[in-house]
């Protein structure tokens, strides 16, 4: 659905983007996750022909970007940094002249699809009120209403539970999986680990505009080779797993114990052999934070001082 | 689009501000000289008024006469230099683009609104001091009712009057295209719609500012307001058409360079807002 081949973005001297080669699959969930300013929105733009690339390839749908652009942005929709509205005409006026602005929208059938986009993000009953009304929420939902009228194959959504309460996070995660299995690709850019841990299946990383992995969520999550174990008998476990043992940590009714140790199912019959009570025993594995963190730097918000710079006050810029 | 466009701009309270406000102004220049029935100095003051004071009928020549230095030009650069910038910095644009709509089709429907703008601007002004002018200035008793003089003393029928008040009309919408060009090509380059604005109106003041310059008379008639108050030369008999020949020529040049550059630098650049 998206390939890319060694893609760059130059601004001027910062290079925002570079030699990213991505590749997301028909009916994938694809994650595409980067501390803030690691390029994340200039590759989503770069994917849909706002911002020209500085070298490399991009095919969307099949099709050339930005050259049938046009063509493949037909079945995609979007959600780019932020819901827009006209913010002095209604939720339905904006999606109706959205619709009416370019290609494949009927007009007969424009009231029905209008309809149904509200319908599908809880925004049925929203009447005539301006969008300069609404919350950040219902703006977020509008927003994801636009990006669902005519059935996409392909949903190109970038931070799209921004505004939202855990109640609408969990509404927008389920109705994208439900988009997803019957047919529509997902691809998600965020910086939020736990939204991509629950909703994606293909996780891919960006760090200062480098794609550092690529890979199935499953892959990542690997087990690191421990094993959590909360039991009231701690002192006899210790016993058992004398040089295995990693550590100990007092908790409710007992200890958690953290042992080295590769086959969990091997480590449970030799504790309860011996006669310990468990509460808790569970394989450890790599989270994707963990490997998210191990493999990218800070964001570009964090700004630190150069080393031998200290104590000089912050000229104006050269 | 250029439908989406003409809509977006009719559902827009601004615009319909934007002309109450440019109907109300000769309507305030009427009543001042309907109570006082002092007329400017034939050669002094906004050209034609002194004519007017003797026939209503010419006011809607005179009202268009009186926005057209200042208020139309003003108003032209608001919507236009909001044309394209207002869309980046509201985020619209973005979703315009993927929806998917051409950046070539954009621009031209935005041109197409700005001019629908335009020509809406100077119709409801001529209507409304049309009305305004019939009521206010009554020919005096003693003069022929009915007869309208024209600048060169001579009389103008009804239907000669009804044609040039049209082509006045015509020629001062037609004035505003070439502000319209440079605000919308400024609309290109910034997201700032007020910048774009206030960048077509210093162009245009620095235009006036050569017209009158002597120093400057090498390029003086190549300036986009040179002729600007050409539509004058429509109400002598015989007419003019000289200037208003070189005005229309040297707008159209104005229009199409300008429009040139702005659809050349908003297909070729990076959207990021």
């Amino acid at each position: 659905m998206i390939r890319t081949d060694g893609v760059t973005k130059r601004f001027g001297s910062v290079l925002a983007v570079d030699d990213v080669s991505l590749d997301v699959r028909e009916g994938d969930r694809y994650g595409f996750l980067g501390p803030n300013g690691s390029g994340k929105t200039t590759t989503v733009r770069m994917l849909l022909g706002l911002v020209f690339a500085t070298r490399g390839s991009i095919e969307l749908l099949g099709r050339p970007v930005p050259r049938q652009a046009r063509d493949a942005l037909r079945e995609v929709g979007t959600l780019v940094e932020g819901p827009a509205a006209y913010r002095h005409l209604s939720g339905r006026a904006n999606l109706t002249l959205l619709d009416a602005a370019g290609p494949d929208g009927s007009r007969r059938t424009r009231r029905a699809r209008v309809d149904a986009a509200l319908e599908q993000v809880g925004l049925a009953g929203i009447g005539r009120r301006p969008v300069g009304a609404y919350s950040l929420g219902m703006r977020q939902r509008l927003g994801l209403a636009a990006a669902l009228m005519r059935t996409p194959r392909l949903l190109v959504l970038d931070e799209p539970t921004n505004g939202l309460d855990p109640r609408g996070i969990r509404d927008v995660r389920d109705l994208l999986v439900e988009l997803n299995l019957a047919g529509t690709t997902v691809f998600l850019s965020s910086h939020l680990l736990g939204e991509v841990e629950a909703l994606c299946t293909r996780v891919g990383v960006l760090d200062r505009g480098r794609l550092v992995v690529q890979d199935d969520l499953a892959a990542l999550q690997t087990p690191t080779g421990r094993v959590l174990v909360r039991t009231p008998d701690a002192a006899i476990a210790a016993g058992l797993l004398d040089g295995r043992l990693e550590s100990r940590t007092p908790c409710e009714h007992g200890e958690l114990l953290v042992v080295r140790y590769a086959d969990a199912a091997e480590l449970t019959r030799q504790l309860v052999g011996a006669g310990v009570r468990i509460d808790e025993l569970r394989p450890e594995r790599h989270t994707l934070e963990d490997t998210v963190l191990a493999l990218s730097g800070p964001g570009s918000d964090v700004v630190s001082r150069r080393p031998g710079r200290r104590g000089q006050r912050p000229g104006p810029p050269s | 689009m250029i439908r989406v466009e003409l809509r977006k701009l009719l559902t827009r309270p601004r615009t319909w501000v934007a002309v109450g406000l440019l109907c109300l102004l000769p309507a305030i220049v009427a009543v001042f000289l309907a109570v006082t029935d002092v007329a400017p100095r034939p050669g002094e003051g906004p050209a034609f008024l002194s004519a007017v004071l003797a026939n209503g009928k010419l006011f809607p020549a005179a009202a268009l006469g009186i926005v057209l230095p200042l208020f139309l030009p003003v108003a032209v650069a608001v919507v236009a230099g909001d044309a394209i910038a207002g869309e980046a910095s509201g985020g619209t644009l973005r979703y315009l683009l993927v929806r998917p709509v051409g950046r070539t089709r954009l621009i031209v429907a935005k041109f197409v609104s700005v001019v629908a703008f335009l020509l809406l601007s100077v119709v409801a002004v001529a209507i409304t001091a049309y009305l305004v002018g019939s009521r206010l200035f009554v020919p005096k008793p003693g003069t022929t009712a009915g007869i309208v003089t024209g600048l060169s003393g001579t009389t103008l029928t009804a239907r000669d009057l009804a044609v040039r008040t049209v082509l006045v009309i015509l020629y001062i919408a037609w004035s505003m295209v070439g502000v319209a060009a440079v605000a919308l090509f400024l609309s290109t380059l910034t997201e700032s719609s007020l910048g774009a604005a206030l960048g077509a109106l210093a162009a245009l003041v620095l235009s006036q500012v050569l017209v009158t310059l002597d120093a400057a008379a090498s390029v003086r008639d190549y300036l986009p307001t040179r002729y600007w108050l050409a539509w004058v030369d429509l109400f002598r008999e015989p007419v003019l058409w000289h200037d208003i020949q070189r005005g229309v020529v040297v707008q159209g040049a104005y229009a199409v360079v300008l429009l040139g550059l702005a659809w050349a630098n908003f297909a070729s650049r990076d959207v990021t807002a």
